[in-house]
């Protein structure tokens, strides 16, 4: 068995009946950035919800710190991991704030309402989101974008060691996009947390992953930091693409450009 | 020259029209066929070769004349407020984009009933005839306040404003009418029972009255079919695809007030109907308005006929109102419905 | 980005060196504290008027024991229970409707649309008029009734391991609708005295209300409201979506089922006393959301908006048509009603679009 913190062993995960991941057994790596990437119905979002104990396995265990999660009582694991979930209801009428400040629920208890640490935690999720500024206004009047930079701030504010994002950059404009996954990246790097996210930007994926896993049909095709996993075979097999793999002159990460449409490639 | 990528064939939509225009027409027999149950059936059961006989020949047998003068008002009396209930139902869901919306939440029942005794209690009005203007006009004046209260401001009647409005003026209306029928002995006595949807009593004179706001209701309404479907998919797209919705939700809150409005003044409050049918209508026929309005239409006065028929029957010589009938039918079928299918959320 | 650290208002009150720590929302707060003293005025006056007025020095001596034997009959043995009752039953429902609204997450939510005062109105009126019983059988057959009424409708409404919220709430309408009829119904057929009776008891009445209904009313709310305050946290949780309240540590199933229950059951004990008002625990909820601006269930709130609501309802059915009574009930629907159409116009007016 894995010694990492979240693991999952022979999973089977079902929704009303139909089956859309068997026999799945995935380990994610301490303090890495892993991201889930594959076509649309792969089950990879199915995945992170049965990581995030939101749905509840058929067959196999999901592990947290050795221990089976079902088996510990949900605010503590709600201390240990965060999940971001993918369409989240805001109640009425309510300001920035306060949804922010319900992220702190599991480090609160009836006499402990409000400590200086919730505040202080709300206030950093706030700045780091750069949603300092809206803190008083109705989330249900923000733009899309706002409004997921939002909910990344309550789940933030939660200061979980694990974290599982379930598309975190739904609604952004590319420059919030990459700074949401730089602010992912520097979680990892100066806190040390763990973070899993699903994404279906395969770029972006390979970019920020420390440990990239492609998923088709239920099954994971392949696993590993993107350099060593990822080519052109891989994403033909697995999203059905034809392209061409170069290295980002930026980071160095592999870089998919898809085949053009003629196959002959225009020239100026 | 490059190949040309093979072309999928375009797959052919499934033929879905004929089908559904099928059942309507089966749901067309099935109400003939109960129109004429509901002459033949009563107390006395008369033969449909005497009830042919007394409509095209006249006659003054005492059959030929219950038959005309009692049985056929009635059956059309049931069959015009089962059409309005269905449509103003199937209008007041598509309306709110709610499946809880009941045409009573516009404040339309809880306006008859104050108005109706209002006018028994302070007017010392007494007659049925004399009701009926009372209850139309008391439902007008309801939902027309429900509607100014949801509409107030830029951003119009949506359809949680309609909801909350609707409550609370009903509720105001219910206390007003409570506290009148509780002040006066006779005032409760001629309101309960009038407070039970029923056929029975009800004569030519009746339908003569309501029918002109029932028929312009029914063409409002029809009218609006394609609107609705706009209107369902939310206000944007709907306003995208160039469906006017401030119009749409007046014209429609008018027509529903029309036909709702008058089927109460006619025969009283019925509940079941304007609730349960369109959620029949939609588990049969999807989300398409145009066809929910279609089969409103036909299933509602099929289902009032035969809870009036059923009435008559089951408590002879006596009869048990059709609004109780309605309820007790209505109910098991709808929560039926509710537990088999996924509820098709407009 | 921003680099600096903004302070979050929201103001709280910690002791303990820090780990004690209770959130205060100004407004709200204030709020609450202007409703609850205007509720207590209520009162004041329900014990002072009457039949026989007095004033308020003679009812505050009757309340300490030191007036003299006609006030002090007065006040603590007819007035002090029917005002107990008010402010009791008032609060509970306010409490229980904000409960079922924030679970329905629908601001029409209310223990009506689980089939409860349908059902607790058919089994009084069935009682009244079938059996020809008298005010404890009464309450005793409206509480079996209503009681039975909402697990039937979550028994219905159970499917494939769970209770899906919007079935839960069409069911419950299907059966009330249901009943409704069926009381207009029984309201025919019976004599005109018992009719009316039942109709009173519809309404909702707290009329001859002694201690024999006060005193259990206020020690079942005393345990019911507490509990329901300290659910409280996990109620604002699941209103943010059932993933995202599992995320933070909430079993939403069992949370879900405990908080109803808790409404039912304070709803149940509320019926009992004073027959199904309905409106209070529709109408509270709302108007104190309005008023309070905190985000969230509010159930303080509620709470004191509906013991304001009913007391003041019963003020003024006693006073207005004097020597006749009308039942609360009727007053509460007029006020509660007429109130919330004027704040949802003055609002919707108000707002930019």
């Amino acid at each position: 068995m894995s010694t990492d913190r979240l693991h999952a062993e022979g999973l089977r995960l079902a929704y009303d009946g139909r089956v859309v991941v068997d026999e799945l057994s995935v380990s994610i790596p301490d303090g890495g950035f892993t991201i889930i990437v594959g076509p649309n119905a792969c089950g990879k979002s199915t995945l992170l919800r049965g990581l995030s104990r939101m749905l509840k396995p058929r067959a196999g265990t999901v592990y947290l710190d050795g221990a089976a999660i079902s088996s510990q009582p949900s605010k503590q694991v709600a201390r240990r991991l965060g999940l971001l979930p993918q369409s989240p209801v805001a109640p009425d009428a309510i300001t920035v704030g306060d949804l922010v400040a319900r992220g702190r629920y599991p480090h609160q208890g009836l006499l402990r309402q409000w400590s200086a640490e919730d505040e202080r935690a709300v206030g950093e999720a706030l700045a780091a989101t750069g949603t300092a500024d809206l803190a008083d206004r109705a989330v249900d009047e923000l733009s899309g974008g706002q409004r997921q930079r939002v909910w990344l701030a309550m789940a933030l504010a939660q200061e979980t060691p694990i974290l599982l994002l379930d598309e975190p950059t739904t609604f952004l404009d590319i420059a919030h996009q990459i700074e949401v996954l730089d602010l992912c990246a520097e979680l990892r790097e100066r806190r040390g947390h763990t973070l899993v996210a699903v994404l279906h930007d395969l770029n972006h994926a390979c970019r920020y992953a420390t440990h990239l896993i492609a998923m088709r049909d239920g099954r994971i095709a392949a696993q590993g930091p993107p350099a060593e996993i990822v080519d052109a075979a891989l994403v033909e097999d697995v999203f059905g693409l034809r392209c061409q793999v170069i290295d980002d002159p930026q980071t160095g990460t592999p870089l998919i450009v898809p085949a053009a449409r003629n196959g002959t490639p225009r020239r100026a | 020259m490059a190949a040309s990528p093979p072309t999928t064939p375009v797959p052919r939509l499934r033929a879905a029209a004929p089908s559904r225009a099928l059942g309507l027409a089966l749901a067309l027999a099935v109400l003939v066929l109960l129109m004429g149950a509901s002459v033949a059936i009563g107390t006395r059961s008369i033969d449909l070769s005497t009830v042919i006989d007394a409509l095209l020949h006249g006659g003054d047998g005492e059959e030929a004349v219950i038959v005309r003068d009692l049985r056929v008002p009635r059956t059309l009396l049931g069959l015009a407020v089962g059409v309005a209930l269905g449509l103003a139902g199937a209008l007041m869901q598509a309306l709110t984009r709610n499946p809880l919306a009941d045409p009573g939440l516009l404040g339309v029942n809880a306006g008859a009933a104050a108005a109706v005794v209002f006018a028994i209690g302070v007017l010392g009005v007494s007659s049925l005839t004399g009701y009926v203007w009372f209850a139309f006009a008391g439902a007008a004046v309801a939902s027309v306040v429900v509607y100014a209260i949801g509409a107030a401001g830029h951003s119009g009647a949506s359809p949680v404003r309609l909801a909350l409005a609707g409550t609370a003026v009903t509720a105001a209306l219910t206390a007003l009418t409570q506290a009148l029928t509780l002040l006066d002995r006779d005032t409760f006595d001629q309101w309960r029972t009038w407070s039970v949807g029923t056929l029975s009593g009800r004569d030519a004179d009746t339908l003569a009255q309501v029918a002109p706001f029932l028929v312009v209701g029914l063409l409002l309404a029809l009218a609006l079919g394609r609107a609705l479907n706009a209107i369902a998919l939310g206000d944007e797209t709907g306003r995208a695809l160039g469906a006017r919705i401030g119009r749409t939700r007046l014209l429609g809150a008018l027509s529903i007030t029309l036909l709702c409005g008058g089927a109460t003044a006619a025969i009283g409050p019925i509940f079941f109907v304007g609730l349960t049918v369109p959620h029949v209508a939609r588990a049969i026929v999807g989300a398409d308005q145009r066809w929910v309005l279609a089969y409103s239409m036909l299933l509602a006065p099929i289902l009032l006929l035969a809870a009036d028929i059923i009435g008559r029957v089951v408590a002879r010589p006596g009869e048990l109102q059709v609004g109780i009938v309605t309820a007790l039918l209505g109910a098991p079928v709808f929560i039926a419905i509710v537990r088999r299918r996924r509820i098709a959320h407009l | 980005m921003t680099t600096s650290t903004p302070a979050v208002r929201a103001p709280a009150i910690r002791s303990f060196g820090g780990r004690v720590s209770v959130r205060v929302h100004r407004r709200g707060a204030i709020v609450c504290a202007l409703l609850a003293l205007a509720a207590l005025a209520a009162a004041l006056a329900g014990l002072a008027l009457g039949d026989y007025p007095l004033s308020v020095g003679e009812v505050v001596d009757a309340l300490m024991g030191r007036g003299d034997g006609s006030a002090d009959f007065i006040v603590n043995e007819l007035r002090l229970p029917r005002v107990v009752c008010a402010l009791a039953v008032g609060a509970g429902l306010g409490v229980a409707g904000a409960i079922f609204q924030s679970l329905t997450r629908n601001p029409l939510g209310s223990p009506d649309i689980i089939g409860f005062t349908y059902g607790s109105a058919a089994g009084a009126v069935v009682m009244i008029i079938v059996a020809g019983a008298q005010q404890s059988a009464v309450s005793a057959g409206a509480l079996g009734a209503g009681l039975a009424t909402a697990a039937v409708v979550y028994l219905l409404s159970f499917r494939g391991g769970g209770v899906q919220g919007y079935r839960l709430v069409l069911v419950g309408i299907g059966i009330s609708m249901m009943l409704l009829a069926l009381i207009n119904y029984l309201l025919t057929r019976g004599r005109i005295e018992e009719a009316q009776e039942a109709a009173v008891w519809i309404a909702g009445s707290l009329d001859g209300r002694g201690w024999e209904q006060a005193t259990p009313l206020a020690i079942a709310l005393a345990v019911l409201l507490p509990v329901a305050f300290v659910l409280s946290p996990r109620l604002s949780l699941l209103e943010l979506g059932d993933d995202a309240a599992s995320a933070l540590g909430v079993s939403v199933e069992r949370s879900r089922l405990t908080l109803t229950l808790v409404a039912v059951a304070i709803t149940a004990v509320a019926t009992a006393t004073a027959g199904p008002i309905a409106f209070v625990a529709l109408a509270a909820p709302q108007v104190a959301r309005r008023l309070t601006r905190t985000p969230g269930p509010g159930l303080l709130g509620a709470a004191v908006m509906g013991a304001l609501l009913l007391q003041g309802s019963d003020l003024a059915s006693q006073r207005l048509f004097a020597p006749d009574q009308l039942p609360v009930g009727i007053m509460t629907g007029a006020i509660g009603g007429m109130y919330l159409a004027w704040l949802l116009a003055s609002e919707w007016r108000g707002r930019r679009a």
